[in-house]
């Protein structure tokens, strides 16, 4: 497992906002971490970077507490925060090169030329960082964190703000990363869309607990809301919310026949069952 | 070590090529400058010595002893942007980072310096050059580095925002004041003279004196003594204590550093402006 989390709990004095979280990640794992703002998807992901101290349960990524993480282990992970305006000064190259040598004695980093094609910034190659738009700003982000080509990465809330263009972009590479290269990801998000588009398991944070997890399929089942089926007979319409829509049309078929017209079913939508889930919570 | 040295002097060249940055390393040394225009003939009290002479190593010494509170504003400002916090975040990032600062702060300050001595030397008449002098101005300024820039990285540390920041100014500038660099100490009140030695500042000022004045005016100094004894030793405890309080304080910090810290402060900022 490159990501172990067990029994994890947040307290800040008496406010409990993680409540025993538990879950895992396999080496080249897509995982989202989708819940509602205040969630507390940013204090998990701020404890395994080991950037905050837990106050219990046990976590580990690539087999080291982050807590007590070494710069050997610091090397093999990426970390993408939701809002970065460091180093307006440097240059885009300049930086993105200076931070891979960091890596160097570890192992080879990501060629900054290179890299900066692939995120789609070799235009702004020289430009200082502080004149970049929020996009170019946000992908230079994503290359700092995988300039070390790390082994398991962090992205919090990595598309806020942009465009629908920009966001597939940044979800082909997210893809390539992890299908190309094995990097495990953990990401954040509020957006379900994404979360289903990007994860092989998505898991519902809602106020400090994991109310379900699994992929887009599985999550769908678990959670099904009805489905929808709609149809109309003799110019009269009707409506009905059933768990087997298949089964309920086979058998309106067979009462009806031809008469049956105008059906529709629809599919309960992940949507719809990932809101109705976490108001329940709220 | 290497990627310290790099950041240190990337910054250093960032600091030389934009604008505002390139203006205040020229707009104090210019300042000073006009004022020992002004100076430069008028003698000081009864000794004989010209005051501009007296004066130039004594801002010499201050704008060193400046070099505290510029590492401790970038500190905080890196804290702010999170340039700290990604410094956190990649491996053997925070050594490099101080490396990189102690460079570029010292570095930037040496500069400051050759702009102010080289013209400063044209100007006033009266200095003593020779190479046992310079070989005092050079210990007096590294040890006096040594001394001041941890503290200044421990002050950085205390004070989280810019704003917060802004208040060590006003200490300093009374430091300044009564640390002798523009009129010699012993024409302060006892209290006040016994305070101005505690600092880096005066013995900044005083190790400037020496190494660039000709020893008559040794008598306008406590005790008729350049003292540079006491100079080593005052210099070299706030060395040791910078150097024992730094890294305790800095990784204190440090560790507290996450996103969410950075987002807030941002936050707040973002809602003064507004």
């Amino acid at each position: 497992m490159v990501l172990t989390v067990d029994g994890l709990r947040m307290r800040y004095g008496d406010r409990e906002v993680l409540h025993d979280v538990t879950f895992d990640a396999r080496p080249g794992e897509v995982l989202a971490l989708l819940g509602p703002n205040g969630a507390g998807k940013s204090t998990t992901i701020e404890i395994l970077e080991g950037f905050r101290l837990r106050s219990a349960g046990r976590v580990e990524v690539l087999g080291v507490d982050p807590a007590a993480g070494d710069e050997r282990w610091r090397s093999r992970v990426g970390i993408v925060l939701q809002s970065w305006r460091d180093h307006g000064n440097w240059r885009v190259g300049e930086l993105l090169h200076h931070l891979g040598s960091y890596y160097t004695p570890y192992k080879p980093a990501w060629p900054a030329g290179e890299l900066l094609d692939a995120v789609g910034l070799t235009p702004s190659a020289g430009q200082k960082i502080k004149t970049l738009s929020g996009g170019q700003r946000r992908r230079l982000d994503v290359a700092i964190g995988i300039v070390g080509r790390p082994d398991v990465l962090f992205l919090d809330e990595p598309t806020t703000g942009f465009d629908p263009e920009a966001r597939s972009e940044f979800h082909e590479l997210v893809r390539g990363l992890a299908a190309e290269q094995g990097t495990t990801i953990l990401l954040t998000t509020h957006d379900l869309d994404e979360a289903s588009k990007l994860a092989h398991r998505i898991l519902v944070l809602a106020a400090g607990r994991i109310i379900a997890a699994g992929s887009t399929a599985q999550l769908t089942e678990l959670i099904a809301g009805e489905d929808e089926v709609r149809w109309s007979v003799d110019g009269q319409a009707f409506r009905r919310s059933t768990a087997d829509s298949t089964g309920f049309v086979r058998e309106l078929f067979a009462t009806y026949g031809d008469a049956v017209r105008e059906l529709e079913v629809r599919r309960a939508s992940l949507e719809d069952t990932y809101l109705t889930l976490v108001r329940e919570q709220a | 070590m290497k990627t310290g040295w790099q950041r240190g002097l990337i910054e250093l060249r960032q600091s030389f090529t934009n604008g505002p940055e390139l203006f205040s390393h020229f707009l104090w040394p210019v300042l000073m400058l006009a004022a020992l225009f002004f100076l430069r003939h008028r003698d000081f009290g009864s000794t004989g010595f010209l005051l501009g002479a007296l004066a130039l190593p004594g801002i010499l010494g201050m704008n060193a002893a400046m070099g505290m509170v510029s590492m401790s504003q970038q500190l905080t400002a890196d804290r702010e942007d999170g340039t700290l916090l990604r410094a956190k975040a990649v491996p053997n990032g925070m050594v490099s980072y101080l490396i990189g600062k102690v460079v570029s702060v010292a570095g930037g300050l040496l500069v400051d310096l050759a702009i102010l001595l080289i013209p400063g030397l044209l100007l006033v008449d009266g200095l003593a050059l020779g190479s046992a002098h310079w070989f005092t101005l050079v210990w007096v300024l590294v040890l006096g580095l040594v001394a001041t820039l941890p503290i200044g990285a421990v002050l950085g540390s205390v004070f989280t925002t810019a704003r917060s920041q802004g208040l060590i100014q006003l200490p300093m500038l009374a430091l300044i004041a009564v640390s002798g660099i523009f009129y010699p100490i012993t024409a302060l009140p006892g209290w006040l003279e016994g305070i101005g030695q505690l600092t880096p500042v005066y013995w900044m000022g005083l190790g400037m004196r020496s190494a660039l004045l000709p020893g008559e005016a040794v008598v306008v100094e406590v005790g008729q003594s350049w003292r540079h004894l006491e100079t080593a030793a005052v210099l070299g405890l706030w060395a040791v204590a910078g150097l024992l309080l730094a890294p305790v304080v800095l990784r204190r910090m440090a560790r507290r550093e996450s996103g969410s810290k950075v987002a807030e402060r941002r936050e707040r900022a973002l809602r003064r402006v507004a």
